[in-house]
């Protein structure tokens, strides 16, 4: 099966179908996405201001990356379980959409870069005597959030 | 002039109309308008989320709101800059939105209870240098807010769509009541 006839399966969903065919459906589903948005970057900013000195810097980073954990996991959950119905109401257009495959990369490239390096990082307070490192880590990750976000955005213009 | 003339003529001034037809510029205001509203309100909920006693609790209240409200703040002026240039873009459509209104109406509540927080439960509870779960009214503070907060993202989404717009009629009278819009004139 080649990638569009995947996307066509998809579009072709009941819940796709349904979400398409409703006033409210998407609107509502996307504004709960938003908010997904809004608690992951929050969990993010959090570790990343502490890295770069700032914010909550009289906090150990493993600590704030700790109780951040579970929050940015929920932001995450939240944003995947609005979005998939999302996607399955306007595959096909999520297909030909330029920002849509920009968005799936930096999401891509952004969880294996946060459960990898940046967990193994702040998992210890290795970064505070390395502040080099710590801001390596936040544009990497700040940069490629911002794509996820500003493709999501981008998705609806197109 | 009335507010409806105002804006109607606000949205007739060149910039608004180049914004508005604008191929690139609306979009990229949007983009900048969502991206500093998830910075803003994601450290909002981590704000409230800590005043609600739920996360960071090794952290004293008073460390998070000295180290964290400037940023807040910055993000926020970078909001109201992008929204305004949004409204600005579209003004009178906006103005007789009804979501919008109800938006503008969260917002006065949301800034009413940012002021009570600082001005009398803050001060008074004292919680600057508490660990743990902070008292009730402060807990009180922070549900109201997120509350808000939700609220006011949610409706901002919904400003986009036209289901209650005044060249759409025909629509309940209470619609109209409620976006100013006399159906008459727009027809």
């Amino acid at each position: 099966m080649d990638l569009l006839a995947f996307f066509q399966w998809c579009y072709d969903t009941p819940l796709g179908e349904t979400i398409r065919n409703s006033t409210w459906l998407f609107p509502a589903i996307e504004a709960v996405h938003l908010l997904g948005l809004g608690l992951t970057i929050g969990s993010v900013l959090l570790v990343e201001l502490r890295l770069l000195g700032v914010g909550l810097s009289r906090q150990p980073v493993a600590q704030l990356a700790a109780s951040a954990e579970p929050l940015l996991i929920g932001g995450i959950i939240l944003m995947f379980m609005t979005g998939i119905p999302l996607f399955l109401s306007e595959s096909i257009k999520a297909f030909y959409s330029f920002a849509f495959w920009i968005k799936m990369t930096c999401l891509f490239l952004v969880l294996i870069f946060t459960f990898t390096i940046r967990r193994r990082v702040t998992r210890t307070n290795e970064a505070t005597e390395r502040p080099r490192l710590g801001r390596v880590m936040v544009i990497t990750s700040l940069t490629l959030w911002f794509g996820v976000a500003w493709g999501g955005r981008w998705i609806g213009f197109s | 002039m009335s507010l409806l003339a105002f804006f109607g003529w606000l949205g007739d001034t060149p910039w608004s109309v180049g914004l508005h037809e604008s191929q690139y510029a609306y979009s990229i205001i949007e983009s900048v308008h969502v991206w500093t509203m998830a910075f803003f309100f994601g450290l909002v909920v981590m704000f409230d989320l800590r005043l609600l006693g739920w996360t960071l609790r090794t952290v004293p209240v008073g460390e998070v709101v000295v180290r964290l409200v400037p940023w807040t703040i910055a993000a926020f002026v970078l909001m109201v800059i992008s929204g305004t240039l949004l409204f600005y873009a579209i003004p009178l459509r906006s103005f007789q939105n009804i979501f919008f209104r109800f938006k503008m109406i969260l917002l006065v509540l949301a800034g009413l209870n940012v002021w009570l927080f600082h001005s009398r439960v803050y001060p008074k509870f004292a919680v600057r240098s508490v660990e743990g779960v902070p008292p009730k009214r402060v807990r009180i503070a922070g549900a109201v807010s997120l509350t808000l907060w939700i609220a006011i993202i949610v409706s901002g989404r919904m400003i986009a769509y036209n289901w209650f717009d005044c060249d759409r009629q025909p629509q309940a009278a209470i619609i109209n009541f409620l976006t100013s819009c006399i159906p008459e004139a727009v027809n």
